[in-house]
């Protein structure tokens, strides 16, 4: 056991980087419950984005293309579980559950060429400057730009909330469909427009997971990533700014188990790697034993929109 | 101009209601011709060799056994999943409480190796029943005590569970003669704890027996029983539901503890049976299946037992069709899961009528 091999300056960087294919994935479907719509198929279109992203990296030669087709796989699948709850009107826990099953299998069977094969390497950018700073340089400044990315989406999607007038028809067609029907707003339109974007944002995620993180093509490389944004989106109270805490907190627990397994702690792996799940569930307790009665949930959650007239 | 218009019904359809499942068996049946196509096998071949070689072709009298040997597990933890979904209580982590079944059971018969007391197979029953039970008390209790989502924590309790398999395979129930390989002792050649066939060539065990029985109680809870009553009440309107007096928290932790108990149950019978031994490959995705079932089934007793059934084909088709047409295994999960995509689409037929209007002029 030799706990001084850690570097705290490493473990940041890494943390930075592990936070990354959460954050993506968890801002997309902050997007998508605020338009009101709960799809649980975000680890099926995170893993398909990840094999998508992948064939079209190792195809083209470029990890840029493939992060565009990553986005698309992901958008495309998240579309049909838009056709299905919004104008099918089937049941959005049971659909985004058929979503997760279908992506896995869809994954596994694109990516059966792939197991083994080297992808192009994701260039890191160091940021001119700001990177040679000490200490702050190597953790903030020295990422790839999927790093930079994921955090701008972040403040993008922040700004579009708060500031954009769309952000707030958004918020109005996921607190009360009803009224923001009765108002003229489109809602089946917005939500499939949210559900697409959620789709794009979890196929970026997974493209993460298989063309940096680990990077190549393996089946289940998603490992629950999927469900983990999920658990931080609700963490976050749906808010933005307590997303990026919850993606670090998270990204933190997973660089430190890595770290711990390297160095011989003597703790069992098994315990090191069920870690991570274990701090989301106790996060979600510690959430929703402190929030008492009153929740911040959007109204319309979950809940099926159809126009009688 | 001609536009569809969705009317909703005032009662669900009870035509529709059945119909829809076989409706949706055979737009995948259609879709996934289509896909065997686009991976170069004949299509009419490959739904053939799933749907019926393994119940009259040339290895039937191997692959029908295997029938109910994967329908066993499928039909039991759809069973108890069935209540929750019926009362809006969404359990999804039955692959874990199965994990949770059958290291409770497998630890209780490596405890008492070599004894032949008749003991042995009762006390690993109840051992899988409470290692599943406690496995789903965990999300049942911090839903109750604290309203944390307990779709989340049964999940993330899925890959925790996987953990514990991992580590009681490579260590603490690790077979002491197995020189040094991960994995238990194998408790099918152990006979006070074996669950062996109970008719020979028919794939019959203990298992299928207690899925049986499931089915039968979970029917006569769900129409004769005042529990399955507030289930069924608490799914449909949760408001009416409150105003009957339903104590909400009773109904999820006996919503979630039955089907916790129903899927340890299932792993206890898969280990000392069909698997044999505790390894870490051992558990194989049935409690995700068992979710497909539930649906397919309509949450209804009969219907997870013949929905149970068809899935179990669609594994055993599924093997088949890789050894004689080399269909990649991929192709069957994604098969299985246009199943449920097509139930849940057909399933708008159920609940709303579909008009043809002219369009009105505004």
């Amino acid at each position: 056991m030799d706990l001084s091999a850690i570097s705290p300056t490493l473990l940041l960087a890494a943390l930075m980087v592990a936070a990354t294919p959460i954050m993506l994935a968890a801002i997309g479907e902050l997007v998508v419950e605020r338009a009101g719509v709960l799809n649980l198929g975000v680890e099926g279109m995170m893993i398909t984005g990840a094999i998508c992203g992948f064939i079209v990296a190792v195809n083209t030669g470029s990890a840029t293309l493939g992060f565009v087709g990553a986005a698309v796989g992901g958008a495309v699948l998240s579309l049909l579980f838009g056709v299905l709850t919004q104008y099918l009107l089937s049941n959005q826990v049971a659909t985004g559950l058929a979503l997760t099953l279908f992506g896995i299998g869809l994954a596994s069977l694109l990516g059966q060429g792939y197991v083994g094969v080297r992808a192009p390497s994701v260039p890191k950018i160091d940021i001119p400057v700001l990177s040679d700073i000490p200490v702050l340089g190597p953790i903030l400044f020295q990422h790839d730009p999927v790093v930079y990315l994921g955090l701008a989406l972040v403040v993008a999607v922040w700004l579009f909330l708060r500031r954009a007038r769309a952000g707030l028809v958004l918020r109005a067609v996921g607190e009360n469909h009803e009224a923001a029907h009765a108002l003229g707003y489109k809602v089946i339109r917005i939500r499939l427009m949210a559900i697409a974007f959620g789709g794009a944002c979890a196929g970026l995620g997974g493209a993460y997971l298989s063309l940096v993180r680990v990077p190549q093509w393996t089946e289940g490389v998603t490992a629950g990533a999927g469900w983990i944004a999920l658990a931080i989106v609700v963490f976050a109270s749906w808010r933005p700014g307590r997303l990026l805490v919850g993606a670090y907190l998270f990204g933190g627990i997973t660089v430190l188990q890595l770290n711990l397994q390297a160095a011989r702690v003597q703790i069992p792996v098994e315990v090191l790697s069920m870690s991570p799940y274990i701090v989301t569930i106790v996060a979600l307790v510690a959430l929703s034993a402190r929030k008492g009665r009153g929740s911040s949930a959007p109204g319309s959650l979950g809940q099926s929109f159809h126009a009688s007239r | 101009m001609q536009v569809i218009r969705l009317e909703k019904r005032p009662q669900p359809s009870q035509v529709w209601t059945w119909a829809t499942p076989l409706l949706a068996v055979l737009a995948t049946m259609i879709a996934g011709g289509i896909l065997f196509a686009i991976l170069g096998k004949d299509p009419f071949e490959a739904i053939r060799t799933i749907f019926w070689d393994p119940l009259f072709g040339e290895f039937s009298s191997y692959s029908r056994p295997q029938l109910l040997v994967k329908a066993g597990p499928l039909i039991l933890i759809a069973v108890g999943l069935s209540l929750g979904f019926r009362a809006g209580i969404w359990n999804i982590g039955a692959e874990g409480q199965y994990i949770m079944g059958a290291i409770c059971a497998a630890a209780v018969a490596l405890a008492a190796y070599p004894s032949e007391s008749v003991l042995i197979f009762p006390a690993m029953i109840v051992a899988g029943a409470l290692g599943g039970l406690f496995w789903a008390m965990i999300p049942a209790f911090l839903r109750v005590r604290f309203g944390t989502n307990e779709i989340l924590v049964s999940l993330m309790l899925v890959y925790v569970a996987e953990n514990i398999l991992a580590y009681m395979a490579l260590g603490p129930l690790r077979n002491p003669e197995g020189m040094g390989f991960p994995g238990s002792r194998n408790l099918s050649q152990y006979p006070a704890a074996a669950n062996l066939e109970l008719l020979p060539g028919t794939g019959m065990h203990w298992g299928v027996v207690a899925a049986l029985v499931a089915v039968i109680f979970g029917y006569i809870l769900l129409s004769r029983h005042i529990l399955g009553f507030q289930i069924r009440l608490a799914g449909q309107s949760p408001r009416a539901a409150a105003f009957s007096g339903v104590n909400p928290a009773r109904l999820i932790l006996i919503c979630l503890g039955a089907a916790g108990a129903l899927a340890g149950l299932a792993g206890m019978f898969e280990v000392a049976g069909p698997a044999g031994r505790i390894s870490i490959d051992f558990n194989v995705g049935y409690g995700f299946t068992a979710i497909i079932v539930a649906f397919l089934g309509r949450l209804h007793p009969a219907g997870i037992l013949l929905a149970g059934l068809l899935m179990a084909l669609t594994y055993i088709g599924g093997e088949l069709a890789q050894l004689t047409l080399g269909l990649p295994t991929a192709a069957i999960q994604l098969f299985q899961g246009m199943l449920l995509f097509f139930l849940l689409a057909v399933d708008v037929l159920t609940n709303y009528r579909i008009r043809f209007a002219r369009r009105e002029a505004a």
